[in-house]
């Protein structure tokens, strides 16, 4: 490498005295992080991959043991809510990707330090937060309802013998695009935590904890208030929305009411991170 | 202009930055100096806005680093601690910020061409040398073409030809009339780069002054000089009153850009005698010298103006410090050192 003679820096238009920071520009900005690192590639590759193959080996599986020993509860489950068997096949593990992906795209800015590069590019930080959320927001809910429907047509294909089920049938259109917004909207839920906990390891694990221990440990909780409660956790109350038809007995919040909790859930989250992010040192 | 006023910053019960005050102005090189620990590093983030203040202000142009409409316009900073994502490429690192500040994308290939970063623009800045890495941090800090510069350390591990390099660019920047705040504990980068010194330690403003002023200021001057005839010259000086030691005492004394001292038999390092007076000792005696070469360096400067103010009592020998004109102009009976002898 030659040393560059030092001349002066070109010149740059100079800025209008009433020039501030355009959304444009910071979510152009946010743009080019997100597509720029290899994890992002990479964590939505294997959300594709696990959930559609998953999608279509589970509903293979179920398929294929139809009518088998000790089967006929699980069969009448699917036959009552085939939408909800087959993106719960697939996407119930696949969406770990995404909680993983939100995390990184705030945690990382800490472990590699360009959280100072973009504070002192932006220093009005909720700006930068909401832009980064917005961009990673439309990012994932084009990404999630490809592999919504998707794993859709898949599974539905593989268990047409059995419960043929349609995009036109009732409810359907609703739980796929629902699905999507459910994942995107997890997909803020996990960046939130980053942004709270700001440690990869700490924020990945926390998020998982609440999408997949939480519900387990509250399933535990006895009688109608447990149930309650395990209905108003945010995931429990947030797939409600990718079910055809309620089970037996019926939920504790309608679908779209569950989508409700779980986006507010998501915006107080949203607003602690923000709040800690204005308020700590970076 | 940066306007330091009051500024403090504990972490816990630590005070890194204590009641700091200082200015700086435009047209020349401030260096900012201090040792280890000193609070350069959370000065220089206080200002920037990233780390927020007890009390007091830090101020760019009159205003907070926050309120600047589009501060990397108004303000490049390269900080000590790494900024840049390993596995992202130096064109996008700068791609993002530049887009921040609605400037156009080509004004990344001119700051990339600039430091010299063009062919190696596309791959992940992961993969850089300590040197590329220092000039892509540069590159993001000239980025918006800001009036004024802030370096943490920048000259830390590069080679010779980064360091001038980076000496150059720090003073043609200055000389365009932009206001360059440089931070280093190495004195005699300093000496050689900077126009202008605020030294702290502790956390607290040590001295604010001209590099010249704080060089005058230096006591315990010595002088390196060469003589086939050491042992003769030895004699001859500490009759006249000064101390002669082989070698080169008290290391990195010497000045940057000065010939390797070496450890020969022909090196002596003289104290309580100015470079005049060992010359005519020399001449008067018909004693042939091969160097003979002031070593009143900011170093030395640094190290008593912080060992004083920083630590109390650690000063080694006290009674060699004495009152100081000019340098090389002192009177030799005053400059007499009580310890050495």
């Amino acid at each position: 490498m030659t040393a560059a003679t030092p001349t002066a820096p070109a010149q740059v238009p100079a800025p209008a005295a009433e020039y501030h920071q355009r959304w444009g520009g910071l979510l152009a900005s946010e743009w080019t992080k997100i597509r720029s690192v290899r994890s992002t590639v990479w964590t939505l590759l294997l959300f594709v991959v696990i959930s559609v193959g998953l999608t279509a080996l589970f509903t293979w599986l179920t398929v294929a043991n139809w009518n088998g020993p000790q089967a006929a509860p699980r069969d009448a489950r699917v036959a009552i809510d085939p939408v909800g068997f087959i993106l719960g096949s697939g996407l119930g593990l696949g969406q770990l990707t995404l909680c993983v992906l939100g995390v990184l795209v705030i945690s990382t800015e800490y472990s590699t330090g360009v959280i100072r590069a973009s504070l002192l590019a932006v220093p009005r930080r909720l700006k930068m937060l909401a832009a980064k959320s917005a961009v990673f927001a439309a990012l994932l809910i084009v990404v999630a309802e490809i592999v919504v429907f998707g794993s859709f047509f898949v599974g539905s294909a593989i268990l047409h013998s059995h419960v043929p089920v349609a995009v036109s049938d009732h409810n359907v259109t609703r739980a796929l695009v629902g699905s999507g917004l459910y994942l995107t909207v997890l997909g803020l839920f996990s960046l939130a935590i980053g942004a709270i906990i700001r440690h990869t390891a700490g924020a990945i694990t926390t998020a998982i904890g609440v999408v997949f221990v939480l519900p387990i440990l509250s399933g535990l909780l006895p009688g109608s208030w447990g149930a309650h409660i395990n209905g108003y956790l945010p995931v429990q109350a947030g797939e409600l929305i990718g079910q055809q038809h309620p089970p037996a007995g019926g939920d504790v919040l309608s679908a779209w009411q569950g989508f409700g909790v779980f986006c507010l859930w998501t915006a107080v989250l949203l607003a602690i991170a923000g709040y800690l992010l204005r308020r700590r040192d970076a | 202009m940066i306007e330091v006023r009051d500024l403090t910053k504990r972490y816990g019960d630590k005070v890194a930055v204590d009641h700091l005050s200082f200015t700086v102005e435009p047209g020349r090189v401030t260096g900012f100096l201090g040792p280890n620990g000193a609070g350069k590093s959370t000065t220089m983030r206080l200002i920037l806005g990233l780390d927020y203040p007890n009390t007091g202000t830090a101020t760019i142009d009159g205003k907070l680093y926050r309120d600047l409409p589009s501060p990397l316009r108004t303000v490049g900073a390269l900080l000590e601690a790494k900024s840049v994502h390993g596995g992202r490429t130096a064109r996008n690192h700068l791609l993002f910020l530049a887009q921040t500040q609605g400037l156009p994308p080509s004004r990344v290939d001119e700051v990339l061409g600039l430091v010299g970063l063009q062919e190696v623009a596309d791959k992940r800045a992961g993969s850089f040398s300590l040197g590329m890495s220092q000039r892509l941090g540069i590159a993001a800090a000239l980025l918006g073409n800001p009036q004024v510069l802030l370096l943490d350390e920048p000259v830390n591990g590069l080679d010779p030809e980064g360091v001038l390099w980076i000496r150059n660019l720090m003073k043609q920047l200055a000389a365009e009339g932009r206001t360059i705040l440089v931070s280093s504990h190495l004195m005699n980068e300093m000496a050689v780069t900077a126009d202008h010194l605020i030294v702290i330690g502790r956390g607290k403003l040590i001295v604010e002054s001209s590099t010249e002023d704080v060089i005058a200021r230096s006591t315990d001057k010595s002088v390196r000089v060469r003589t086939p005839d050491a042992a003769r010259l030895t004699e001859l000086i500490t009759a006249a009153g000064g101390a002669a030691t082989p070698g080169e005492n008290g290391g990195g004394a010497a000045p940057l850009g000065a010939p390797a001292p070496g450890n020969g038999a022909d090196l002596l390092t003289v104290t309580g005698l100015p470079a005049a007076r060992i010359g005519e000792i020399a001449a008067s005696a018909s004693v042939v010298l091969h160097e003979l070469t002031p070593l009143a360096s900011l170093e030395e400067a640094f190290m008593e103006l912080t060992s004083g103010s920083v630590e109390f009592g650690r000063r080694e020998q006290p009674g060699q410090v004495v009152q100081a004109g000019q340098p090389g102009q002192q009177d030799p009976v005053n400059a007499t050192q009580g310890g050495a002898q």
